[in-house]
């Protein structure tokens, strides 16, 4: 990418022993838990059935078996939304730490997953087929970002960014509120497991369709972000400073935060409203990687994709029900992100 | 003239700090700013950076008006040294001095091979070259302010700012910075820094301008401004100031009074 891009010698320069491995490794262990997570389940596939139902996608052709079938209907598709949601939840985090240099950041900073949820939850309410109501979490999603960027710069001479966070928790809470209210007028029997369900995500309703609406809004979101890599380190190192070696910072600031956001808003959609993956993760991949963005991001998306594919599999094959995917990252991500806060804070700051 | 403010004024919205501030640096002048805290030093840097919206008067970058030109031409012409902070991220001396580049590559672009090389060199340049992959929220005070300077070294502007680069120095890489300053400037490259002690502006400055309440209350030649009379108006201390056998003029503060 970009014509100016290193060959050979800046690897001997910049490196930390191993680091430039870390990516290749990763890609690796997604394309392992893809498998696994394939061939785990209520209907059990071999890695040979996996394999071949693969290639018959790769072919073109339509489901043979009834093995075959579970994969490509279902089974398949949940795994690639896994894929794509683990990816962009993770990589817009790491956007979002960077810019508000400020690694216990989330996408959910701006009112994302709030102004999502609420949007979701009016469409339940209303009873709503699940495209609206996917729909409407995309939309309102978006408008609270859109609002809090409104509120924050109607408000001048302060931090901007310290009034946008502020504005995206203020945002956030009424947001909040305002689904608090909807699941109090809900129908208890119908409508509000749907909305408890929903506000802690699941990968459990995704088919080919959403994962056709998600994935080219999501690689739209990331193209800005890919291209401007370089200029996002340079603005994790604040404004002024960012300004004085020569980058547009307000500018480049709001493309990216654009960016990130339609990615947090379209994955959100589908999926409802999984945490600590856009948290946990960037900072993991920091921890290994280094923060540089050039390298954090693959590694961040990578991991990303890797967690959720596999927390997704543990969600629908250890318990009778399917447990909300929401619930599952916390369990397992919060005992794993204590434990390398207390074996050192390397990579924090 | 490579940097020429006219009759600036300068502050933030609704709090002016200063204004009628006239300067010019020109290609291998070091131009040293001496004042108290809070006289409004780092405004006034800010400003001519572009940083800060001047309140009144004009700032010209090698002949065009600083308000008309975009940030990268800006970043080419003048590079700035920041009081270092700690930094939030865990970025390798090299990446940060690389950053120093961005204003050379195109938006979408990252660093080159080249550019690494120029960042390498850089430190090098400084006896810093040791530090190059080491995580700079870990290093002192003094060896960040060393890779801020190495940073503006590689950004190649025909211009440097540099706010105290001295401040959180030990004694010995006090004197490496002002050499690099010395030797910055025969090479052609302008120089304004700000400084707390009078001996620093004797032994690097073409030109000093001594400040107070936001304006310049004097400026030329260093023994011309600083004189014990008007230090003492400033500070409100007494100093000596004495050449020595071999030409350098000394400044000392009288401890005790006599």
């Amino acid at each position: 990418m970009g014509g100016r891009q290193a060959t050979g010698e800046r690897d001997t320069l910049t490196e930390r022993r191993g680091v430039s491995l870390v990516v290749p490794v990763l890609a690796v262990i997604l394309l392992a838990s893809i498998f696994v997570a394939l061939t785990i389940g209520a209907y059990p596939v071999t890695l040979d059935g996996a394999l071949s139902a693969v290639a018959r996608l790769w072919a073109g052709e339509a489901a043979q078996s009834a093995e075959e079938r579970v994969l490509l209907n279902i089974r398949g598709p949940r795994v690639l939304a896994g894929v794509i949601v683990g990816a962009a939840l993770a990589g817009a985090g790491a956007v979002y730490q960077g810019l508000f240099r400020n690694p216990l950041v989330s996408p959910d900073i701006l009112g994302v997953s709030a102004g999502a949820g609420f949007g979701a939850v009016v469409g339940i309410f209303l009873s709503l087929p699940l495209a609206a109501i996917q729909g409407l979490a995309f939309v309102g999603g978006l408008a609270t970002v859109t609002l809090v960027y409104a509120v924050a710069s109607a408000v001048r001479g302060r931090d901007p960014t310290l009034v946008l966070v502020l504005g995206g928790v203020v945002v956030g809470a009424l947001a909040g509120a305002g689904i608090s209210l909807l699941k109090i007028l809900a129908d208890p029997y119908d409508q509000l497991p749907a909305i408890t369900f929903w506000l802690l995500g699941s990968l459990a309703s995704t088919r080919g369709g959403e994962i056709a609406s998600a994935l080219p809004i999501v690689l739209v979101g990331l193209a800005p972000l890919i291209l401007l890599r370089w200029r996002i380190n340079v603005l994790s190192l604040g404004d002024e400073e960012a300004k004085s070696l020569g980058v547009e910072a307000g500018r480049v600031r709001n493309v990216v935060i654009a960016a990130a956001t339609l990615i947090t808003a379209s994955v959100v959609a589908i999926s409802g409203v999984i945490g600590w993956v856009g948290l946990v993760v960037p900072h993991i991949a920091r921890m290994m990687v280094g923060p540089n963005f050039e390298r954090l991001l693959p590694a961040s998306m990578l991991m990303g994709a890797a967690y959720l594919v596999l927390v997704d599999t543990l969600a629908r094959s250890i318990a009778r029900i399917e447990v909300p995917i929401g619930i599952l990252t916390a369990v397992v991500g919060a005992p794993f992100f204590l434990w390398l806060l207390w074996r050192g804070r390397h990579g924090w700051s | 003239m490579r940097l020429e403010a006219d009759d600036l004024a300068y502050g933030y919205p609704e709090h002016p700090v200063g204004s009628g501030v006239s300067l010019s640096i020109a290609p291998g002048e070091v131009m040293c700013l001496l004042g108290p805290n809070g006289c409004g030093k780092t405004t006034l840097f800010k400003t001519l950076l572009g940083l800060l919206a001047p309140q009144g008067g004009r700032i010209s970058l090698e002949g065009d008006d600083l308000a008309h030109l975009p940030r990268t031409e800006i970043a080419r012409r003048v590079a700035y040294v920041p009081q270092a902070q700690a930094g939030i991220f865990p970025y390798s001396a090299i990446d940060i001095v690389v950053m120093g580049r961005t204003a050379h590559g195109s938006l979408f672009s990252g660093p080159s091979a080249e550019d690494r090389r120029i960042a390498q060199q850089a430190l090098d340049d400084l006896g810093i070259g040791a530090l190059t992959t080491r995580d700079v929220t870990r290093l002192s005070g003094g060896q960040r302010q060393l890779v801020i300077v190495a940073r503006a070294i590689a950004q190649a502007a025909p211009l440097i700012i540099m706010d105290e680069p001295t401040a959180s120095l030990d004694f010995g890489n006090q004197v490496v910075v002002l050499q690099k300053i010395r030797q910055l400037a025969d090479r052609g490259i302008g120089i304004l820094l700000s400084t707390h002690d009078p001996d620093h502006a004797f032994a690097v400055a073409t030109r000093v301008a001594l400040m107070q309440e936001g304006a310049v209350i004097a400026a030329g030649r260093p023994a011309e401004v600083l004189t014990p009379e008007r230090l003492r108006d400033v500070y409100g201390v007494d100093v000596t100031i004495e050449q020595l056998a071999d030409g350098r003029t000394v400044c000392s503060p009288r401890y005790i009074e006599v």
